[in-house]
């Protein structure tokens, strides 16, 4: 590539990157390609490590960023270079990705994440005849090896290359039991019986997830050289986790999320203290002031302030546990739970059709945070009949059972859509909720435009208490920190 | 005023002589002062020194951050001056500040001279005490400073530090403004408790270190305790690794990596096996329910044979790893 070449690819990668969130000023980018002429553009992974340490501000971006860079930097144009061990059907196609798997061998994978994209990945175009669509397993192998043979000029002709298609080819899954005893038997350690095979079992899974993933970056890759590489990074490339809307995220982005519950607790604590630290300045405290100055021979050189101790509040939830909610939810319990230290008292309320306190299961859930809104719904009474909620029995079982845990300093956070399946809204059970408590918010995982649409009652209880809409990990802290009070 | 004010501008970094001539450079000095850097560490290292721009570092505890600043110090010859960050740390504990007693003395003991000669006195390098950000800009030597978990500072901290990462350079109104002669190299860490300031993000060079792939763990567990068994050493790693895929409250590190190696040299074990895993878990999982469920999760829960050997395994490890924290905090 020629300079201005780069210039532009590197000015095209940085407008990838801000369509995804992560703000690139132009300051940065000319950062960026003062670090990529310093490190050269020879190593592709040294040219990655520099532009990320010049463009990114976090580590949640780094998904993306790596997404975004194998489009615009990839590793190799059109198909890959065929390999001494050309793989020709699916079957030895694993053997040869459980040898690499065995032996650690990460290029090797990659490699064979090619391969397999080479082979059954193609689709569209009347490229390869009978096996084009992939469909049946048989007819598979037939046409790819059609696609090897004429892979170069057969790549112009197809519409795109699809890393479901392989997947479903390869079906890498099929390996993991045999990969594991391979594990097994090759890392012989002490450990023996069932633990090893635990482990081995880990690692097998890891290694079959890897592939995958190369699989996955791949087909986008070479995606993108058949339709143009702007379109493919706005839709291939997934956002990062804060990003993610509640209502539409994958087990996987939800295990992502519970991730972040840590830090993301962490962080919000420090921001609560540190408002509550700044706001206690004022008075002097004179017996600690005089006491400091006998450093500096009675002269108060530096006076003390007094120290303000501020009430903590008490926080209540109340969940909507039904459908599409419960992620939302049990996202926000596990947050709560993790930032309990900042109030005096958290207590957690679940239901679907009826109210039940969930704190115990809650506090469980700290260590366990896996499946927690399952076993709540297990073990919780929060539903006489089916799954679908009804804000009515809810609000009134709520002030009928646990009316008491409110009071003038207690915060209720009110986690639904509000969605009542055609039931009466209770406003007057909302009112009363909110005539106790000091100070009553209710987060909307739905978008603000659908609130009052179709079975949603969210428009109306939003005259009665304040109401947000929360539908990622970004608008929920950001609102914890507004809404709690110091 | 006893000091003459330089007031020209802080020396490019390219009018120094560049501290690494390549990537692979990086790699060789730093393993040379114990450090096995990977590719994103060496990069970013050479870039840092190369750009003359300060290098953030950021990621879970244990993983080598303030390690990597003493390496780098090693590795191109340099002094290093660590600036601890805490709570409620000010520009006196930072930057500098007059020692307020000994002036008072000064002025006591010298009630018979005149005023401007006091002052002038009382006023000069004498009284004058250096923190750390001060004397990183005036030493003359080739310098590392290390701003440690500049995240636990407060917001105001770091607009001190603007001024001072931006130009090199420290007014002190009584004396005059320092220009440092030479730009010393910038590490700053942060375990990400709270967001840094944009501002402060946008001038520096960013790393995440997160833990190592497993055979860079591996090198460097037998690098640090080479007693250890090579075999044993990829066992550990395949363990830890595993473990690190649990979601726990706290998955082990590097330093806890080590830890373990250490505690099991001391145990004298010349195998991975459960009872030795059982029994030593707690040096590299720190929460109770961490420990109950890696073990329900590794299948180490059955119960545990009737046989006393087992129980004085873990007495013994008990004390050995009691007794190993102070050597493996020198990984944190």
């Amino acid at each position: 590539m020629t300079a201005n070449a780069v210039a532009d690819r590197l000015v095209e990668f940085v407008h990838a990157l801000r369509e995804h969130g992560i703000a690139v000023g132009t300051g940065e980018t000319v950062d960026a390609a003062a670090a990529a002429e310093a490190v050269g553009l020879a190593d592709r992974e040294r040219l990655r490590e520099a532009l990320a340490a010049s463009v990114l501000r976090g580590a949640a971006q780094r998904p993306v960023f790596d997404g975004v860079f194998d489009l615009y930097f990839p590793a190799a144009h059109g198909t890959s270079e065929a390999t001494a061990d050309d793989p020709g059907t699916p079957a030895q196609l694993r053997d040869r990705l459980l040898d690499a798997l065995v032996s650690g061998d990460d290029a090797r994978v990659r490699a064979l994440a090619a391969a397999g994209i080479d082979l059954f990945g193609g689709y569209g175009a009347a490229a390869h005849g009978q096996g084009g669509q992939g469909g049946e397993g048989g007819q598979g192998a037939q046409g790819a090896a059609g696609t090897t043979s004429g892979n170069g000029r057969s790549a112009a002709r197809l519409s795109g290359w699809s890393a479901y298609q392989t997947l479903s080819e390869v079906r890498p899954q099929a390996l993991r039991a045999r990969l594991r005893d391979a594990i097994r038997e090759a890392r012989a350690d002490g450990l023996d019986g069932a633990s090893a095979d635990a482990l081995a079992d880990r690692e097998a899974a890891a290694g079959i997830e890897s592939f995958t993933g190369h699989v996955r970056a791949e087909a986008r890759r070479r995606t993108a050289e058949l339709r143009g590489r702007d379109r493919i990074a706005r839709h291939a490339v997934a956002p990062q986790t804060d990003l993610v809307s509640f209502t539409s995220a994958t087990a996987e982005q939800f295990a992502d999320m519970r991730r972040a519950v840590t830090p993301l607790s962490r962080k919000l604590a420090t921001r609560l203290a540190a408002r509550r630290r700044r706001a206690a300045r004022g008075r002097v405290d004179l017996r600690r002031t005089v006491r400091r100055s006998l450093a500096t021979g009675g002269v108060p050189m530096r006076p003390v302030m007094r120290r303000r101790r501020p009430g903590r509040p008490e926080l209540v939830l109340l969940c909507d546990m039904s459908g599409s909610v419960a992620g939302f939810a049990q996202f926000t319990l596990l947050l709560t739970q993790a930032l309990s230290d900042q109030f005096s008292k958290v207590r957690s309320f679940a239901f679907v059709s009826c109210t039940d306190e969930i704190t115990e299961l809650v506090r469980a859930g700290r260590d366990e945070p896996e499946n927690l809104a399952g076993r709540i719904v297990a073990e919780a009474h929060l539903t006489q009949v089916g799954m679908s909620s009804d804000y009515d029995g809810a609000l009134q079982t709520f002030t009928d059972g646990w009316a008491d845990v409110l009071g003038p300093r207690t915060s209720v956070l009110i986690l639904g859509d509000g969605r009542t399946n055609g039931a009466p809204p209770n406003l007057p059970a909302l009112r009363a909720i909110a005539e106790r408590a000091r100070h009553v918010y209710w987060l909307n995982p739905e978008r603000a435009e659908s609130w009052g649409t179709g079975d949603s009652e969210a428009h109306r209880y939003a005259r009665e208490v304040p109401m947000f809409e929360c539908r990622t990990i970004r608008q929920l802290s950001h609102l914890v920190t507004r809404l709690l009070p110091d | 005023m006893t000091e003459p004010s330089t007031s020209e501008a802080a020396p490019q970094p390219s009018e120094q002589e560049p501290a690494f001539a390549s990537v692979d450079e990086v790699v060789e000095h730093l393993a040379g002062a114990g450090y096995l850097a990977s590719n994103a560490v060496a990069t970013t290292v050479f870039l840092a020194a190369r750009l003359g721009k300060p290098l953030l570092v950021e990621g879970p505890a244990g993983v080598g951050k303030t390690e990597l600043a003493r390496a780098m110090a090693a590795a191109t010859d340099s002094e290093l001056i660590r600036l601890q960050c805490y709570e409620g740390i000010d520009e006196s504990r930072a930057l500098y500040e007059w020692n307020h007693a000994s002036q008072l003395l000064r002025i006591t003991a010298a009630k018979d001279e005149n005023w401007d000669a006091t002052r002038e006195h009382v006023f000069s390098e004498e009284f004058l005490l250096s923190r750390p950000l001060l004397t990183a800009i005036r030493n003359q030597d080739p310098t590392v400073l290390l701003i440690d978990e500049i995240d636990k500072a407060d917001v105001e901290v770091e607009g001190l530090l603007l001024e001072v990462l931006g130009d090199f350079q420290v007014t002190v109104p009584e004396l005059g403004t320092i220009t440092a002669t030479r730009r010393p190299l910038v590490v700053l860490t942060s375990n990400a408790t709270r967001e840094l300031s944009e501002a402060l993000k946008r001038r520096c060079l960013f790393l995440h270190l997160d833990f190592p792939p497993a055979d860079l763990e591996r090198d460097i567990v037998t690098l640090r305790v080479p007693e250890l068994d090579a075999e044993l050493a990829a066992s550990l790693v395949r363990v830890v690794g595993a473990l690190r895929e649990l979601e726990l409250r706290k998955s082990p590190s590097i330093a806890e990596s080590v830890d373990w190696a250490r505690t099991l040299v001391a145990l004298g074990a010349d195998t991975l096996d459960e009872e030795v895993v059982r029994a030593t878990l707690g040096v590299i999982l720190k929460y109770e329910s961490d420990q109950r469920k890696a073990l329900s999760e590794l299948r180490l829960d059955r119960v545990l044979s009737p046989g006393d050997a087992a129980d004085g395994v873990a007495a013994a490890a008990g004390t050995g790893s009691s007794g190993d924290v102070s050597s493996g905090s020198a990984v944190s």
